[in-house]
């Protein structure tokens, strides 16, 4: 379980992070909505270490990540899907999926069960990654990530700009990692999508979870929806 | 003689300078591409290398063969160290800014400059070559050592060819150099990369000046030449980009080596230096750079 307690975190002297407090749990899909600029994505950078925290702490089952270098963070077993996919884009798909591999010395078992999920991707596994279609460089990322093994998974906005059909595939994969026990923190600005796949919804507004809902029974005319995303 | 066997000649002593020029310039490109250093201090390192060679030849007992032997494995290995500890002391804690690593290392080569003259002198010295073999060619005959630099200077840049694109160490500094913020995502400690590369292109650096100081002397003034060389080649082949290095190098070194037998040296120093002008005004990224 990653549970985050009380963060603080910013860029310099601007604080974005205030007093945040998350926890996700194995085998559900936390999702975070919120408007631009509310946090979301300095949460996920703060988990990765890629933005320290100044104060509070960030647990995976208890060992501690706040304050490890960034490089560390992935070894205990959080992948992370960065907004914008940020592939290699001058390596071919092999050698992206490669270096996920690396990551936590995985072999080719994982890299074929990875492969499983998006066969599109082993038949362009000698193509520069750069030259994949959108929803391909999304599924690249994602395999990439899942190449970890991750008991921990952090999407930031992995549908954004994607065609239906893609989108529909992107929450089968999430759901069939869900089933197999993967903690999930996904931030996603379609109600749909997130109703599909969530048990919590967090809202995140002015740096801080400001509500947290279960699932069950929410439709797209909840009104948190309208007061902390403006849908 | 003839012009046919004059311009073999200017040829073939082009094409010393550049292999030479080419590890000079690799290691100059890799520090640039993998970590967007501009290492001013490069061709110290190259000075450095052949200082020290002139250290362990002189002092290593037996035949010269040796004692060169032993430079080109101690020489690349103690200027590498040096190259890391320089950027872990240094450049690490000024965070890889362009412009403050720019000063910093201009500061490093100061340094190495002035230690060398203290503990070396201000004497050029001579490096025994460690055979003294004569090609002779119908028109004139030919140093085998110059023609044994030019071979071990292509096994060395294939051997960091396949590094980069064949190895799991290359794969690393590549996904290094594309994104360093992504690669730190997926377990790359970058900090390790930038002193292993910053090490790797010392270590070239020095390589280059062991195989060239049995026909240049070694002094301490003489990583001039080479920096400034390899910049040249670096800007005119796309800042980053090894395929570019060796192409410009082939190019720089060949036309400086005719045009210095026909013409002379500086006019060849003049030419590059106008080549690069164009290059800059024309292609800013260079022959094989992309563009930002």
């Amino acid at each position: 379980m990653l549970e985050l307690k009380a963060i603080n975190a910013g860029y310099g002297n601007v604080q974005v992070l205030r007093n945040l407090s998350l926890t996700a749990k194995p085998g559900q899909v936390t999702c975070v909505m919120g408007r631009n600029g509310a946090g979301k994505t300095t949460m996920l950078r703060t988990i990765m270490g890629q933005v320290q925290a100044q104060a509070g702490s960030i647990t995976l089952n208890n060992t501690p990540l706040h304050g490890l270098p960034a490089h560390e963070v992935p070894r205990h077993g959080i992948g992370y899907v960065p907004q914008g996919r940020r592939l290699f884009g001058e390596l071919t798909v092999a050698q992206n999926i490669e270096i996920g591999l690396m990551t936590r010395h995985k072999t080719a078992k994982t890299r074929d069960y990875v492969l499983s999920l998006f066969p599109r991707l082993r038949e362009r596994l000698a193509q520069r990654s750069s030259t994949l279609s959108g929803g391909e460089q999304q599924m690249l990322a994602i395999a990439r990530a899942l190449c970890l093994e991750p008991a921990v998974l952090l999407l930031d906005e992995p549908t954004e700009g994607l065609q239906p059909s893609m989108i529909t595939l992107i929450r089968e994969t999430l759901l069939t990692l869900k089933a197999t026990g993967v903690a999930t923190i996904l931030v996603e600005q379609r109600v749909d999508a997130v109703l599909s796949m969530a048990n919590q919804i967090a809202f995140v507004s002015n740096g801080t979870v400001a509500e947290t809902l279960e699932n069950t029974n929410l439709t797209p005319a909840t009104p948190q929806f309208q007061t902390y995303v403006g849908i | 003689m003839d012009f046919g066997p004059f311009l073999l000649l200017a040829l073939m002593e082009g094409t010393v300078m550049a292999a030479v020029l080419a590890l000079t310039a690799v290691g100059l490109s890799l520090v640039f591409g993998v970590m967007r250093v501009v290492n001013v201090a490069h061709g110290e390192f190259f000075m450095l290398g052949a200082v020290i060679a002139w250290f362990v030849t002189h002092y290593m007992p037996g035949p010269p063969a040796v004692g060169f032997a032993a430079a080109l494995v101690i020489c690349p290995l103690l200027v590498g160290g040096v190259a890391a500890l320089s950027d872990t002391l240094i450049l690490k804690r000024l965070n890889y800014d362009p412009e403050a690593t720019i000063v910093a290392t201009i500061g490093l080569s100061y340094i190495f400059q002035q230690a060398a003259l203290t503990f070396y002198g201000p004497d050029a010295r001579p490096v025994e070559a460690p055979f003294d073999l004569r090609i002779q060619l119908p028109w004139f005959g030919y140093s085998g050592y110059k023609i044994a630099v030019v071979v071990a200077a292509i096994v060395i840049l294939l051997a960091v060819w396949l590094l980069m694109t064949r190895t799991r160490a290359g794969l690393i500094m590549r996904a290094t150099q594309l994104d360093r913020t992504t690669a730190r995502a997926f377990g790359i400690n970058v900090d390790r990369v930038y002193a292993a590369v910053f090490a790797l292109g010392a270590g070239l650096a020095a390589v280059a000046a062991v195989l060239i100081v049995p026909i240049q002397q070694a002094h301490y003034l003489m990583g001039h030449d080479p920096l400034l060389l390899s910049f040249i080649v670096v800007i005119i082949g796309g800042l980053g980009s090894l395929r570019g290095t060796l192409l410009a190098a082939l190019v720089i070194g060949l036309s400086d080596g005719v045009i210095s037998v026909f013409f002379s040296p500086t006019l060849a120093k003049i030419l590059a230096t106008l080549l690069v002008a164009m290059v800059l005004v024309f292609r800013p990224q260079g022959l094989f750079g992309v563009k930002q």
